[in-house]
């Protein structure tokens, strides 16, 4: 029996799963493609000009520029978690969707692939819709910010991984609940999003570096869209790489044990 | 006769519950072979470990000559499944749900189209081609679940309960469906709870309960075996209960009736006896059902 470190053997089939997504997705894009372009602008309009009317700059930045790379990186957290989490859930246990796909030679491994893969994926797309908007503004810097659309899928990848785990131990739809409240919104507010970290008491900047994923994706938006290079991105982006494959293979196996007894 | 499926004393636990009982079985090419047994029997479990969906605790087991636990990929490349629940694409239409799901199997686009609009017709759902599967009946809803079993073009169909739930018109048309395929060389395995289905398509049968098997055989042979050939029921009043004892003739209470097992040669002579010398107001004889045989051998104790 496989234990919840073991690699899991994932085919190439795990693209149908993924392309079966994208499907819906696109059927649907009216009500897809929408929100991102209002989330940017909201965001832009409230914080940037509303908040940024007061708080000028931040450490020579103008703050709408600060929080520009902030935005991206919120949006990338919230696609890639709560597709796997209230997406996949729905599909895994209201639509017996995976049940369906397991009776062809698909395997669960392959399913679970697929839809990490799906919510990476809607990171990207999200990003590739804001990114214009914010270009359109002046607040991000080409064609340096390109780089934030792999970078997207990096990320969403992670948080997929991480919201494929919560999906995997969930009892119920209400549950998953809990970690969009008690991680995933503090996340959004305390990872050097809208102010930077320095600001907090000094074992909280540890705290957010050394447990908190957004931080680190925060971090490489903020570098790739003023633009201000570091090698320091080099750590960020390796802490990224590590989680991103622990919480992929974890929530891959602990999936496995759920459906398959 | 080439095996399709074997099954030499297969088991499965779930923690500590036993849901698989060392059963064996062999299913040969081109029959339908039925599965029966009340809720809880092991019906289920035994088709998930066909279709690879389950793993087995112990025993071997054999798909299309190949092991679930090593080929399940290619194993289920041949099968076609009817599951007990209907989980159709909710996302898709009709046509969608068919399509999509060959994509699984790797056909390529337009054999699946093909396919997908061939199917359509088979289960008579064309007019129905576009619409979303939220909008199907629950007879409709289960033919397209059949025509999607059959996207790959299976060698092997497992159903488990396909008519379940649906009315006698949709019945019909699932069991000619059925023969039509088994027609076609297609080897067949259901479940069932319908006994009368079980009778009329089954080549051959299994009962089970409890995780066994209880026995094996064509539905008329096991009637035989089992139930003989016609049953006598008479009400079951303490008069005609004390009578029936007197006379010395084996009885058994079933509800508010009373029923003798009889063989077609002597029904009319037991009929006539019990009539004359017990006088119940009610007595009926009739042929003996798989349902007969099924209720002897499970009892009539409600399952959870």
């Amino acid at each position: 029996m496989p234990h919840i470190f073991s690699i899991p053997s994932v085919t190439r089939r795990a693209g149908t799963v993924w392309y079966r997504n994208l499907v819906v997705f696109v059927r649907t894009w009216q009500v897809n493609f929408f929100p991102p372009l209002v989330e940017a602008l909201l965001y832009l309009f409230a914080i940037g000009i509303g908040i940024g009317t007061y708080v000028q700059q931040i450490d020579g930045i103008p703050y709408i520029n600060y929080i520009a790379p902030a935005i991206l990186a919120i949006a990338v957290m919230n696609s890639g978690f709560f597709e796997c989490t209230f997406g996949s859930f729905v599909r895994m246990y209201y639509q017996k969707t995976f049940d369906a796909m397991i009776a062809t030679p698909l395997s669960i491994e392959d399913v679970i692939a697929g839809e990490l893969l799906w919510g990476a994926t809607r990171s990207v797309i999200y990003v590739l819709i804001m990114l214009p908007v914010l270009a359109v503004f002046g607040v991000v810097s080409l064609p340096l910010a390109l780089l934030t659309i792999p970078l997207a899928f990096l990320g969403g990848l992670m948080f997929a991984g991480i919201a494929m785990g919560f999906t995997s131990v969930t009892p119920g739809i209400d549950t998953l609940n809990y970690p969009s409240f008690l991680f995933i919104t503090p996340m959004a507010l305390f990872s050097g999003t809208f102010f930077p970290l320095t600001l907090m008491p000094v074992f909280l900047q540890y705290f957010a570096l050394a447990v908190l994923p957004l931080t680190h994706l925060v971090a490489i938006m903020r570098m790739l869209t003023l633009p201000s290079l570091s090698w320091t991105l080099l750590l960020h982006l390796a802490w990224i790489a590590v989680i991103t494959a622990i919480t992929c293979i974890i929530s891959i196996n602990l999936m496995r044990k759920r459906l398959i007894v | 006769m080439t095996a399709i499926i074997e099954a030499h004393d297969l088991k499965k636990n779930y923690n500590s519950t036993v849901a698989v009982d060392g059963i064996h079985f062999t299913v040969k090419k081109g029959e339908i072979f039925g599965f029966l047994g009340p809720n809880g029997a092991g019906k289920t479990t035994t088709m998930k470990m066909i279709t690879c969906v389950s793993p087995r605790t112990s025993g071997s087991l054999t798909v299309l000559g190949m092991d679930p636990e090593e080929k399940p990929a290619e194993i289920k490349q041949s099968l076609g499944v009817v599951p007990q629940e209907t989980n159709l694409d909710p996302d898709f239409t009709c046509f969608g749900n068919l399509f999509y799901y060959s994509r699984y199997f790797d056909i390529p686009k337009d054999e699946a189209t093909r396919r997908a609009d061939e199917l359509l017709e088979f289960v008579q759902l064309t007019e129905k081609r576009d619409v979303s599967v939220d909008k199907l009946s629950g007879g409709m809803k289960r033919r397209l679940i059949l025509a999607r079993a059959l996207v790959n073009r299976p060698d092997l169909l497992i159903l488990d309960e396909p008519t379940i739930g649906l009315d006698p018109q949709a019945r019909h048309l699932i069991w000619e469906k059925l023969r039509n395929l088994q027609a076609k060389g297609n080897t067949i395995v259901m479940t069932t709870h319908y006994l009368d289905e079980a009778a009329r398509l089954c080549d051959r049968l299994v009962i089970m309960d409890n995780g066994k098997i209880l026995v094996e055989g064509a539905p008329a042979d096991l009637v035989r075996d089992h139930a003989g050939h016609e049953i006598v029921e008479v009400e079951g009043s303490d008069d005609v209960v004390t009578c029936l004892s007197e006379l010395g003739v084996p009885f058994e209470k079933t509800g508010d009736m009373v029923q003798v097992a009889a063989t077609t040669e002597n029904a009319r002579e037991v009929a006539r006896t019990i009539l004359e010398r017990c006088r119940p107001e009610r007595m009926i004889t009739r042929p003996a059902t798989l349902e007969d045989v099924f209720l002897k051998l499970t009892g009539r104790t409600l399952r959870e």
